[in-house]
């Protein structure tokens, strides 16, 4: 009987390896299907409750069950929560995958495998550990057809045995995802332990790695971005959401029903909102523009392929002048292949999205804080702009789980724009639906059902006039298209300024923007630490592109826009929008594998691009 | 010549003070004869005689002739003429945004059947609070004359063109989608029209009416079969109907044999003489029979051919609030700081 495997190097010496406290990348990789996210859950919030910084990343097949699925878990006491492109600590529960998985590890890292694979036969420069999970979970689990769930939980035992996660913690764990299921909870709790047991008997630690207590976690939360987005619009004051379901944008929606169901019945027990799961996108996307011209705060969550049906509406709403926001949770392109996989790669689309000349006002969200803020940011800016509002967040930050400081409860009043009211009217007599009052491009509009007979205009594409009448006139069209663009100018001094982190002193600047932030934080510590080089980073929050980016552009010599797509799309909306002479200055690190991006990657084309 | 001046009478009025000028809208481009300002006329006759603040209604379209005319009535109403063959999202979202507006979408048989068919069929599904009108001339008018889906088989264009497709028949559809009050009608014949649309005005879900309108310029020739003298020949009526508002307190006597009454949700009757003895128009299944059938006999049946006013309309199954949703305060809205404190501790 196998109690342990002999790891190489544990023969040839029995030196007592380094230790490597609070840093490694932990992989789970598995079958979809399998139940694996409860333990993986579980391990992720066990090494949080440690005060440890700690990301979750679901690298998942479109597919219900059967597909290789990887979860990787980072613990880093720096912080650092980008995904690591190297794996210090292998499980191997997918035999599909596991020859794969194990032979693109980088030497001396740790596997802990199911025992019939026998993966310790593949290489000589790993550590690996063997548990028998069919032994172990039979005696904890004799309903045999929850076994496949519970096995799963075994190896959170041997994990956390193996790298010394208290098992307070993750007991912890365990009762809060099974909250309200007892048995279940009792069940998962007794396989983890069985792992637990196990590897105390029969595995010898011979991998570095360990978690030790810190306190970088004290008052943070842990939520995925889908559902911070759904906090957000619910206190900016959503009342229509529209839909269609779409990974990875599905749960957004979700979880919001769930929160208006909580939060938005009013006192009579009646609804303060509508929800309306649509035909498609393109109905979608209709009711929005419908309910927003109407007066409501109205939304829709989509990605990619959505977006692209939304084009035709995208474009009314620009010319008919209507609010509305849309969330496009970026991920990877049309049809089959890629879907669950994240991306930045419908910004350019999307900043012209329909025909004839159109720009849109796009707000990108780098957090799960962001995620709550901008989006009453973008319900305040496509009313105060009578237009539309797209948000990109992306797959990774939509789907996965991120720490975060609690989120701050909104204390600006909601911004409804300009809107008259029967009372305006009476004072004024009338209005001109299109008409420049106040020199910053944006009519005053009324609301159907204002009850007053000079309330009423006449809502149509390009061909009105300042009173929204019918027009075909050169005058009429050229005025009203240059004062929609007189809106956009006037919208960059409102939509959110970038985040820079500047020392002043260096040439070299990266502009990056949505989740890629993570990646760039570490990179910057990493050219600093191994090359010395200096790099200001300016951190782009939306389009249009405000005073700073500019500005930054102009102070710096070499700047590195770095993005997850393949035609480096914010560089060219970048170079639309510079003076000529700087668009020389623009350099492209845009990658684009399905995977969120890792710091590494950044480093080393940035190194290889400064000719170093 | 006159010595005393004369004053002139004061203009009619309807029961909430607005005459029918209050109702009218632009003047109309469509062409001279269109069977579309028909209708128009028809709408403002409705909604004057019915004391509709027009204020209230709004009018969303799509894209074609017909759906120009919103600009041709009731001015004192919001309009918005949107993408082709989407207005039944349009006036979705309006209606969710403000539940308290009459929506009256004007559409084309393109603009429904074809390009707009699956949002047609969704909206017929909800049971909206919407009167939709298919004005139905069999082709595509702004475009200069192409079939569209509800030519009738064997149908002839002006050049010469034979349709060899089935219609798509607009009312079948709606009635067994969940439309709830679904009829057809004729932009020729006044009467009839006129006591559909104060029915439509009364009911409170999903309202479908068909109206065949001829196109003079494209349809209206020998081989149309929605021409002006094709429809004399051929339609065939299934009641007279009158219509008696709720605010009307005039007590016709009627022979509850020959005339079935509908008593509407806001108490108005729709009074339905039987010219078809065994009709009956709350029976989905032999509705969409009979309209087979009449396809089959190449009748235009027209009349109200289903109605159901207990369905809960689209606003009821939402359980939505009575008030606007466009117009909630900001503490209705943005739940208390308390709940976003207690979301967060759920977090930690």
């Amino acid at each position: 009987m196998a109690t342990t495997d002999v790891a190489p190097h544990q023969a040839t010496g029995g030196v007592q390896p380094k230790r490597v406290v609070n840093n490694m990348s932990l992989q789970v990789a598995t079958v979809n299907g399998s139940g694996s996210q409860s333990s993986n859950t579980v391990l992720l919030r066990s090494i949080f409750q440690m005060g440890v910084p700690v990301s979750g990343k679901n690298l998942f097949p479109s597919n219900i069950a059967g597909l290789p699925t990887w979860y990787t878990i980072r613990a880093n006491k720096d912080g650092y929560i980008a995904r690591k492109k190297e794996i210090d600590f292998l499980v191997a529960m997918n035999p599909e995958t596991a020859q794969e998985d194990v032979m693109s590890l980088d030497p001396g890292a740790a596997v802990l495998y199911d025992e019939p694979l026998n993966l310790s036969k593949l290489r000589n420069d790993l550590i690996f550990y063997s548990v028998p999970y069919d032994k172990l979970v039979a005696p904890v689990c004799p309903e045999a057809k929850l076994r496949k769930l519970v096995r799963n939980m075994i190896y959170v035992g041997v994990v956390a045995r193996l790298l010394e996660i208290d098992m307070a913690e993750v007991e912890k764990a365990i009762r809060r995802q099974f909250a309200k299921k007892v048995k279940a909870a009792n069940l998962n709790m007794a396989a983890v332990q069985a792992g637990f047991d196990y590897a105390a008997a029969s595995l010898t630690k011979q991998d570095p790695y360990l978690i030790q207590r810190m306190d970088k976690t004290r008052g943070k939360i842990i939520i995925d971005g889908n559902s911070a987005a759904a906090l957000g619009c619910m206190f900016a004051g959503v009342t229509v959401v529209t839909w269609y379901p779409i990974t990875p944008s599905s749960s957004l929606v979700e979880t919001l029903i769930d929160y208006l169901k909580e939060h938005r019945i009013g006192p009579d027990g009646k609804a303060t909102f509508a929800v309306v799961q649509a035909e498609d996108e393109l109905a979608a996307i209709g009711m929005v523009v419908g309910a927003g011209w109407a007066g409501a705060r109205s939304m829709t969550a989509t990605a990619g392929p959505g977006i692209s049906l939304m084009s035709e509406f995208a474009g009314l709403a620009y010319y008919a002048e209507v609010p509305g926001v849309i969330w496009d949770i970026q991920r990877v392109g049309p049809s089959t292949g890629l879907p669950t996989r994240t991306s930045q790669g419908d910004i350019l689309s999307t900043a012209f999205l329909s025909h004839g000349d159109t720009k849109h006002i796009l707000l990108i969200p780098n957090s799960v804080a962001e995620c709550f803020s901008m989006a009453q940011d973008a319900f305040n800016l496509a009313e105060q702009f009578q237009t539309l509002v797209f948000v990109m967040a992306d797959l990774d930050l939509g789907m996965n789980n991120w720490m975060s400081d609690p989120f701050e409860y909104p204390t600006e009043p909601i911004k409804r724009g300009k809107v008259l009211s029967k009372e305006d009217l009476e004072r004024m007599g009338g209005f001109a639906r299109y008409k420049d009052v106040d020199g910053d491009g944006v009519g005053y509009r009324t609301l159907p059902g204002t009850d007053h007979p000079a309330a009423a205009y006449f809502t149509r594409g390009t061909g009105h006039n300042e009173k929204s009448q019918y027009s075909e006139r050169p005058d009429d069209f050229e005025h009203n298209m240059e004062r929609i663009n007189r809106k956009f100018e006037t919208a960059r001094s409102f939509v959110p300024r970038p985040e820079l982190m500047s020392n002043g002193k260096t040439k070299v600047g990266i502009i990056a923007y949505g989740t890629s932030h993570w990646a760039i934080l570490e990179s910057r510590d990493q050219l600093r630490k191994e090359y010395n080089i200096e790099a200001d980073y300016l951190r782009i929050r939306a389009y249009p592109f405000t005073r700073e980016v500019h500005e930054f552009i102009e102070q710096h010599d070499r700047v590195y826009v770095v993005e997850q797509n393949r035609d480096a799309q914010m560089q060219s909306l970048l170079k639309l929008d510079v003076r000529p002479e700087l668009v020389m200055r623009l350099r492209s690190i845009a990658h684009i594998h399905g995977l969120p991006l890792d710091a590494r990657s950044v480093t080393d084309e940035l190194i290889s691009m400064e000719g170093k | 010549m006159a010595t005393t001046p004369t004053s002139t009478p004061p203009p009619k009025t309807n029961r909430i003070g607005l005459t029918v000028l209050d109702y009218r809208g632009g003047k109309t481009t469509l062409c001279a004869g269109c069977g579309h300002n028909a209708i128009s006329e028809r709408i403002i006759d409705a909604m004057y005689e019915m004391g509709v603040p027009p204020e209230r209604v709004i009018k969303p379209s799509g894209i074609g002739c017909s759906s120009k005319s919103p600009a041709y009535f009731m001015s004192r109403s919001h309009s918005f003429n949107a993408v082709h063959g989407r207005m039944p999202s349009v006036a979705t979202g309006a209606v969710l945004a403000n539940r308290r507006l009459i929506a009256l979408g004007v559409s084309g048989d393109g603009d429904t059947a074809s390009i707009g068919i699956g949002q047609f069929v969704h909206l017929m599904r909800r049971n909206l609070p919407i009167i939709y009108i298919i004005e139905d001339n069999g082709v595509y008018g702004l475009t200069k004359g192409q079939f569209s889906a509800t030519a009738d088989l064997g149908s002839k264009l002006k050049t010469g063109v034979i349709n060899d497709l089935p219609p798509i028949d607009t009312c079948a559809l709606a009635i067994s989608l969940g439309a709830t009050f679904v009829g057809r009608s004729f932009s020729g014949d006044k009467k009839q029209l006129h006591s559909m649309l104060k029915a439509a005005i009364a009911h409170h879900g999903t309202v479908m009416l068909d109206v065949v309108s001829p196109c003079v310029t494209f349809n209206d020739h020998e081989g149309s079969t929605k021409s002006y003298k094709y429809m004399k020949d051929h339609e065939e009526p299934l009641q007279d109907i009158t219509f008696v508002p709720a605010f009307e307190e005039i007590n016709v006597e009627y022979d509850p044999g020959a005339t079935l009454e509908v008593t509407m949700h806001d108490g108005s009757h729709l009074r339905l003489r039987k010219l078809e003895e065994d009709y009956d128009p709350t029976d989905k299944i032999n509705a969409i029979k009979r309209l087979g059938e009449a396809h089959d006999k190449n009748e235009v049946l027209t009349g109200v051919f289903y109605v159901n006013t207990q369905a809960p309309n689209f606003i009821e199954m939402l359980n939505i609030t009575d008030e606007p949703l466009a117009t909630l305060p900001d503490s209705v809205v943005r739940p208390g700081r308390e709940v976003l404190e207690k979301a967060m501790e759920e977090l930690r």
